[in-house]
C-alpha cells in the first residue's frame, strides 16, 4: 500500500464513491494482488475439491500495534491457525475493515502491509473484502473481521473429541507471551527483555506434523483462556482426564515475572502462535522432535498425558509433587487482547 | 537472586517436607490466618504433602470476605446518592450485599470507578470538584496507612470533596476474639506476612504468652509456608510456643514505624463488625475527631435498609475455621465464581474461590 502522509480516513472512504474506490485501487489491490481479487466482482469465485474447512473471527485488539505484531498480522494468523487446527491447508481469506472516522491512513497502510506479509508467509490469498467507515466514537480505531476457507487432506481427522486414553499432550512452546505483550504495552510495564507476542501462522508447522504422523488426534491454539482452557475443552469434548506436569510447561522468565506482578496465572494467559496437540503415544516423540525443527515450535515438548481417571478434569502434578485441579478460566482475565 | 524461583525450589521443598514428616509426632491444628497463604497452600497442593498429624485450617484473613453485609449496604447506599463518585478496589464490586452489589448499582447508573490506589481516587476528586468522591476503605493494617496518607494529602492540598468510608479491620484483635470464643482449638498460627511488615511480629506475642499458641510470621511462596509449618511443628514438639519470623526479608519485630505513625495520626481503634463474628472490640479503625470531616458516614445521611443474610451461605463459619468450603451446600452448585452467593467465592483470596480453582482430587 502506498503511504498516505498525515491523511485521515473520512466517512466518504466508506461510502462507495470515488474516495472508497481509490482506497481499494491504490491501498488494497497492490498489496493483495491476485487474479481472484483483481476481478472486483461481488464474490470471489473458485474451484475446490475435497473436504472444506471454513472459519471466521473478528479482531478488536487494543493497542492496535503491539510488540511482535499488529491487528493485521493477528487477523490473518488467527484465522489461518483456526483452519490449521482442523488440519486444513488455508487457501482463501476475506478481510473486512470497520474503521473509525479520523483513523490514520499511514497506520492503515502499515496494517495492510502486515496482512500481506502474513498471508504470503501462510501461502494463503485475500480474495474478497469490505471497508466500512463509522462516525468518530462508534468504533475504537479499527476492527477487522477475517474469514477463511481451507482444504482438509484425505485421512486427516482432527477434533477436540478425539483424545484417547494413553495419548500424549504436546505443547509447541512457552506460554503467555501474547497476553503479557499486550498487557505490558497497555500498563506501560517495562522489562529488561521486553515480552514479544508469539503471534504467528502455524499452518506450515501443522503440515510438517501431519507428514510424520497420521495419529494426531486433537489440535488447538490456546488463545483466549490460555492453555488451561484449551486442555479443559479437550477433556470435556473427549470425556477423558488430562494429567499435566507443572515443571514441563515452559514459561519465559519475563512472562512469569509479569504474571506475578499482575496477579495472573500463565496457564490462563492468551497465546497467538502456540498449539497444543494430543498424539498417539507411539508417535508423540517423533511429532515433538519434528515440531522442534520449526522456528515457531523450537521448544516443543510433551507436557502430559490422557488418562481414564478423573474424566472431564485437568489435573496438574505440581513441582512439589502434589496434584491439583486446573479449572477453566472463569470470567474475563483481560478484555480485548485479540 | 530472583526472589521467586528460590522460594519454589522443588528439591529444597522436599527436604523441608522430609524434616516435617520426621519431627511431627503429635496431632496439631494449625491455622493460616491469611487468604494469600490459603492460595499458596491450595495452588501448590501443600496440604496433601503434609503428614496426617498436621491439620490445616483457613482463617479470616481476607478483607473482602470479612466485610459485613451491613457495611456493604452502606457503600451501596452511598453510591446511590446524587453527585457522588465511588472509588473502590476491584474485588469489592461483585460482592453481594443484602439486596444488591456495587456492580449492579453501577449498571443502574451509579458512578463507581475501580482504582488501584488512593492516589487515583484523589486525582478523581481533583478533576471533579463538583462531585463528592468517596473511597471505600477496606483492608487490614496493610492498606490502612496508604488511606491515612491520602486523607492527610487531601487536607494538605485543600481537597474538600474527598471522603473515606472506613471499613478497615485490625488482625490481632480478631485472632484474640477467635481464641476467646474457644470454638476452634488451635495449636499454631501462620501469622500474616504483609500485615506483619507493617505492624511487626510483636503484636502476635499475646497469642503465645496468653494462649500458648505457636506463632510464625511468613511469606507467600511455597517454601515460606513449608518453613513456617516446620518451625511451628518444632515449637509444638518442644512444647515451647513463641513468636518467630520466617519472613526476615520483609518483617521485623517492630514493623514499619512510619506507616504505623500515619495510621495513628488519622485513625483510632473502634469496634468493627466482621462477617461471621459480629462486633469485635478494638478491631476496626475510625477517623479521629480532627479528620472526621473526611468520614463519609458522617457527611452523608444514608439509609442502607435492613440487613439480610444469604440463606444457606456459610461464609461466616468458614471464616472462623469451623467449616470448610466443601461443607457448604451451595459450594460449586449455586455458588460459583461466576455467580457468587457469598464473599469467600468472590475474592481471589477467599477460601471458597481457592478451593474452587485449586481443589485437590
Amino acid at each position: 500500500m502506498e503511504p498516505f502522509e498525515d491523511e485521515k480516513i473520512l466517512l466518504a472512504h466508506g461510502s462507495g464513491g470515488k474516495l472508497g474506490h481509490d482506497l481499494v485501487e491504490k491501498g488494497f489491490l497492490p498489496s493483495f494482488d491476485n487474479p481472484l481479487l483483481a476481478k472486483l466482482d461481488d464474490s470471489a469465485v473458485f474451484d475446490a475439491k475435497g473436504r472444506l474447512a471454513f472459519t471466521t473471527d473478528s479482531y478488536v485488539v487494543t493497542p492496535i500495534f503491539f510488540p511482535g505484531g499488529d491487528i493485521g498480522k493477528l487477523a490473518v494468523c488467527g484465522t489461518v491457525n483456526d483452519l490449521s487446527m482442523s488440519g486444513a491447508t488455508p487457501l482463501y481469506l476475506s478481510v473486512s475493515f470497520i474503521i473509525e472516522e479520523g483513523f490514520s491512513l499511514s497506520d492503515l497502510s502499515r496494517i495492510v502491509t502486515s496482512i500481506q506479509q502474513a498471508t504470503d508467509e501462510a501461502g494463503a490469498k485475500v480474495v474478497t473484502g469490505d471497508t466500512k467507515v463509522v462516525n468518530r466514537g462508534s468504533a475504537d480505531g479499527l476492527f477487522i473481521n477475517t474469514a477463511g476457507v481451507g482444504i482438509i487432506p484425505d485421512g486427516v481427522d482432527i477434533s477436540g473429541s478425539n483424545a484417547r486414553v494413553g495419548d500424549k499432550v504436546i505443547l509447541s512452546g512457552p506460554i503467555g507471551e501474547h497476553g503479557i505483550a499486550i498487557m505490558s504495552e497497555r500498563e506501560g510495564l517495562k522489562f529488561a527483555s521486553p515480552v514479544i507476542s508469539d503471534c504467528a501462522p502455524l499452518n506450515k508447522l501443522v503440515s510438517e506434523m501431519l507428514e510424520v504422523s497420521s495419529q494426531i488426534h486433537c489440535l488447538r491454539d490456546p488463545t483466549r483462556g490460555g492453555l488451561a482452557t484449551t486442555l479443559n475443552e479437550f477433556a470435556n469434548q473427549s470425556k477423558v482426564g488430562i494429567l499435566i506436569h507443572e515443571d514441563a510447561i515452559p514459561v519465559q522468565d519475563a512472562v512469569r515475572a509479569a504474571c506475578e506482578m499482575l496477579g495472573f496465572d500463565p496457564l490462563y494467559v492468551a497465546n497467538e502462535g502456540r498449539l497444543v496437540a494430543v498424539v498417539a503415544p507411539d508417535d508423540a516423540e517423533r511429532v515433538a522432535k519434528r515440531m522442534s525443527q520449526n522456528k515457531y515450535a523450537a521448544e516443543a515438548t510433551i507436557i502430559g498425558e490422557i488418562m481414564e481417571e478423573h474424566p472431564e478434569r485437568v489435573i496438574m502434578r505440581t513441582r512439589l509433587g502434589a496434584s491439583r485441579i486446573v479449572d477453566m478460566l472463569v470470567g474475563e482475565l483481560l478484555p480485548r487482547i485479540c | 537472586m530472583k526472589f521467586i524461583d528460590e522460594f519454589r525450589d522443588a528439591d529444597m521443598a522436599k527436604a523441608v517436607l522430609c524434616q516435617i514428616h520426621r519431627q511431627s509426632k503429635r496431632h496439631v491444628r494449625l491455622m493460616e490466618f491469611c487468604g494469600g497463604h490459603t492460595v499458596t497452600i491450595m495452588k501448590h497442593g501443600i496440604r496433601q504433602l503434609l503428614p496426617e498429624t498436621i491439620e490445616m485450617l483457613s482463617g479470616p484473613g481476607c478483607p473482602v470476605c470479612v466485610t459485613a453485609n451491613a457495611d456493604l449496604d452502606k457503600a451501596i447506599a452511598l453510591a446511590r446518592q446524587p453527585d457522588v463518585i465511588i472509588t473502590t478496589f476491584g474485588d469489592m464490586l461483585r460482592v453481594p450485599g443484602s439486596r444488591s452489589s456495587l456492580q449492579k448499582t453501577r449498571a443502574d447508573g451509579a458512578d463507581i470507578r475501580v482504582v488501584y490506589s488512593t492516589i487515583d481516587a484523589l486525582q478523581i476528586a481533583r478533576e471533579n470538584p463538583a462531585k463528592a468522591v468517596i473511597f471505600i476503605g477496606i483492608g487490614f493494617e496493610t492498606t490502612a496507612p496508604t488511606i491515612a496518607a491520602s486523607i492527610m494529602k487531601a487536607e494538605e492540598d485543600g481537597i474538600n470533596n474527598y471522603y473515606v468510608l472506613s471499613l478497615h479491620k485490625l488482625c490481632p484483635p480478631v485472632i484474640k476474639a477467635l481464641l476467646d470464643s474457644g470454638e476452634v482449638k488451635l495449636d499454631g498460627l501462620i501469622c500474616p506476612g504483609h500485615v506483619s511488615t507493617i505492624i511487626g511480629s510483636r503484636p502476635w506475642e499475646f497469642a503465645a504468652s496468653d494462649y500458648g499458641i505457636a506463632c510464625v510470621v511468613t511469606g507467600f511462596e511455597p517454601l515460606d509456608v513449608l518453613q513456617s509449618v516446620d518451625m511451628l511443628v518444632n515449637q509444638l514438639e518442644q512444647g515451647k510456643p513463641r513468636v518467630e519470623i520466617a519472613y526476615r526479608r520483609g518483617v521485623t519485630t517492630e514493623g514499619n514505624l512510619r506507616a504505623q505513625e500515619l495510621m495513628n495520626i488519622v485513625f483510632e481503634p473502634s469496634p468493627a463488625s466482621w462477617r461471621g463474628m459480629g462486633s469485635v472490640p478494638q478491631s476496626g479503625l475510625r477517623l479521629r475527631k480532627e479528620y472526621e470531616r473526611f468520614d463519609a458516614e458522617q457527611a452523608f445521611d444514608i439509609d442502607p435498609g435492613p440487613t439480610l443474610e444469604h440463606k444457606g451461605c456459610i461464609c461466616g463459619d468458614i471464616l472462623r475455621g469451623v467449616k470448610t468450603p466443601p461443607d457448604c451446600k451451595l459450594f460449586r452448585t449455586s455458588c460459583t465464581p461466576e455467580h457468587p452467593v457469598g464473599p469467600c467465592m468472590v475474592s481471589s483470596e477467599g477460601s471458597c474461590a481457592s478451593y474452587y480453582h485449586y481443589g485437590t482430587v
